[in-house]
């Protein structure tokens, strides 16, 4: 048997482990769950090590290669140690500055963009003319203005939701309905997409492997 | 009949399970098609993009995902690298996920060995780094400074396509294949509205509305995105346009499931209208009786 087949059987036996939890919880899903969280950390701590610590951090303070040592790199070492330090409970306030760093270069970085791209140019396109340039279009535009307007009325409540403003939160509330539907009919697509792709799996990967192991 | 609807209402989920097994397995046993209409919409948007890119273009493809999506994302990636590698567009691959620079690997060898592409020369695979958007804004200034070699250790001046490849603004356009964070937006954030090179690419269904708003078109303005493709539809979609461009592209696996996907859907739809009407049932009853 090769490895191949190893791995196509070993996959396609964790698979019917796991599904058989739709039926009960039983000692083959357990079985399979613990396998998966266990080789999920051991997995994860040396692809972290040899993919991004090593030639991230380790290379470039020794210098591998032919590349000088990079002493600053020092500090990025220590602060990865200090960040450790949560593990002791008398020194776990150092890790506090670790995470000052990450948190204070993380919101430097992102803050403008993020604004930028999700709120500004958000609004930017809600500024359009209500009429188009066909009959799609301006159905199209009337619907994203008023989708907008409303909406922001639904979360304006500073006012009794009675009158036109309660017809605009209305219609506000209707459209967010529409909103969470279609992302619902996303998710729902998301998830039977996954159980397809491991159907395809066990139907044109594995059963075609079943009389080869059986000597038929 | 009251009975009915109250046995409706409770019905075993273990029956439910059972028939979506089978209205996925049944349709992809018996390799049952369903065709694929593609009209106007984020996928043809994505396609003309990429079709439209002139000859000697150089793309960056990221692939920024893991096996858990997979059944969704890869069969994307199979039709946008066939739809590259038949044109002469050079193609540079990257991922943001750990393990999508395998995944991207074994697709590149695949396909390039069937079109007689050459690695180096045609595509060159640079392999994961960590980072997502400080990578990508890094990237913004230097290709080198991030990627010293490529995913086999390759130097990156030894790599005879990556000449004149110095910064992302030198891509004509760059895709994303996106499983969450980092991914599509982080890209959009950079790539697009800061250094306005085209982006496009595709994503899971879950995270597919949130991205619609990048999608839009104002008159004599690019979009944030170029197009969109969600889920397998999305994969499907791209398929479907690749066969009718090529009729010599093989077929992909998202047609193959979307018969699958659309009868699995039907039985959800059937047993949420079953559902509701067991409720407004047992809700009249009770009122009469009240």
């Amino acid at each position: 048997m090769s490895w191949e087949m190893v791995g196509i059987w070993g996959g396609a036996l964790l698979t019917l482990c796991l599904y058989s939890f739709l039926y009960r919880d039983n000692p083959f899903y357990k079985f399979a769950e613990h396998l998966f969280v266990g080789m999920s950390a051991g997995y994860w701590a040396i692809y972290t090590i040899f993919n991004v610590l090593k030639p991230n951090w380790w290379d470039k303070l020794v210098g591998a290669g032919d590349a000088d040592p990079q002493l600053i790199m020092i500090i990025p070492g220590l602060l990865a140690v200090l960040m450790l330090m949560r593990v002791v409970s008398k020194l776990a306030t150092y890790s506090r500055l670790p995470l000052a760093l990450i948190v204070g270069a993380g919101a430097g970085l992102q803050l403008v963009s993020f604004f930028q791209t999700n709120g500004l140019k958000q609004v930017e396109n809600t500024v359009i003319p209500l009429v188009g340039s066909g009959v799609g279009p301006t159905i199209d535009n009337l619907l994203i203005v008023t989708a907008v307007v409303c909406g922001l009325v639904y979360f304006f409540f500073s006012k009794a939701h009675r009158g036109i403003t309660g017809g605009m939160a209305n219609v506000g509330i209707t459209m967010l309905m529409v909103a969470f539907g279609a992302s619902f009919g996303y998710t729902v697509m998301a998830r039977i997409s996954l159980l397809i792709g491991q159907a395809q799996f066990l139907l044109f990967e594995w059963v075609p492997t079943i009389p080869r192991i059986l000597g038929l | 009949m009251a009975d009915f609807w109250k046995r409706l209402g409770e019905i075993d989920r273990r029956i439910i399970f059972v028939l979506i097994a089978l209205a996925v397995l049944v349709p992809l046993a018996l390799k049952l098609a369903f065709p694929i209409p593609v009209g106007k919409g984020p996928s043809k948007d994505f396609f003309d993009s990429v079709d439209s890119l002139p000859p000697e273009s150089v793309v960056l493809m990221s692939f920024d995902y893991d096996p858990s999506t997979k059944p969704e994302l890869h069969p994307m990636a199979i039709a946008i690298v066939q739809h590259l590698m038949s044109t002469d567009v050079n193609l540079v691959a990257m991922a943001l996920w750990p393990q999508g620079a395998s995944l991207a690997q074994e697709i590149l060898v695949e396909i390039s060995d069937s079109l007689g592409r050459e690695q180096y020369h045609d595509w060159v695979n640079l392999g994961y780094k960590t980072g997502g958007l400080v990578l990508i804004a890094r990237l913004g200034s230097s290709m080198k400074a991030a990627f010293p070699t490529d995913l086999s250790e390759t130097p990156y001046g030894q790599i005879p396509m990556l000449d004149g490849i110095q910064r992302l603004c030198d891509f004509d356009m760059i895709i994303t294949l996106s499983a969450g964070d980092p991914g599509i937006p982080h890209w959009v954030m950079v790539a697009s509205d800061q250094l306005g090179v085209p982006v496009g690419g595709g994503c899971t269904a879950v995270s597919a509305p949130q991205f619609y708003p990048y999608l839009q078109r104002r008159v004599g303005e690019r979009p944030q995105m170029e197009g969109l493709l969600g889920g397998l539809r999305g994969a499907a979609d791209y398929e479907a346009l690749l066969r009718r461009k090529y009729a010599q592209a093989p077929p992909g696996t998202a047609i193959a499931g979307m018969a699958a996907q659309s009868v699995a859907h039907l039985v959800i739809m059937v047993f949420i209208v079953l559902g509701n009407l067991s409720y407004l049932a047992l809700r009249k009853r009770k009122e009469g009786q009240r």
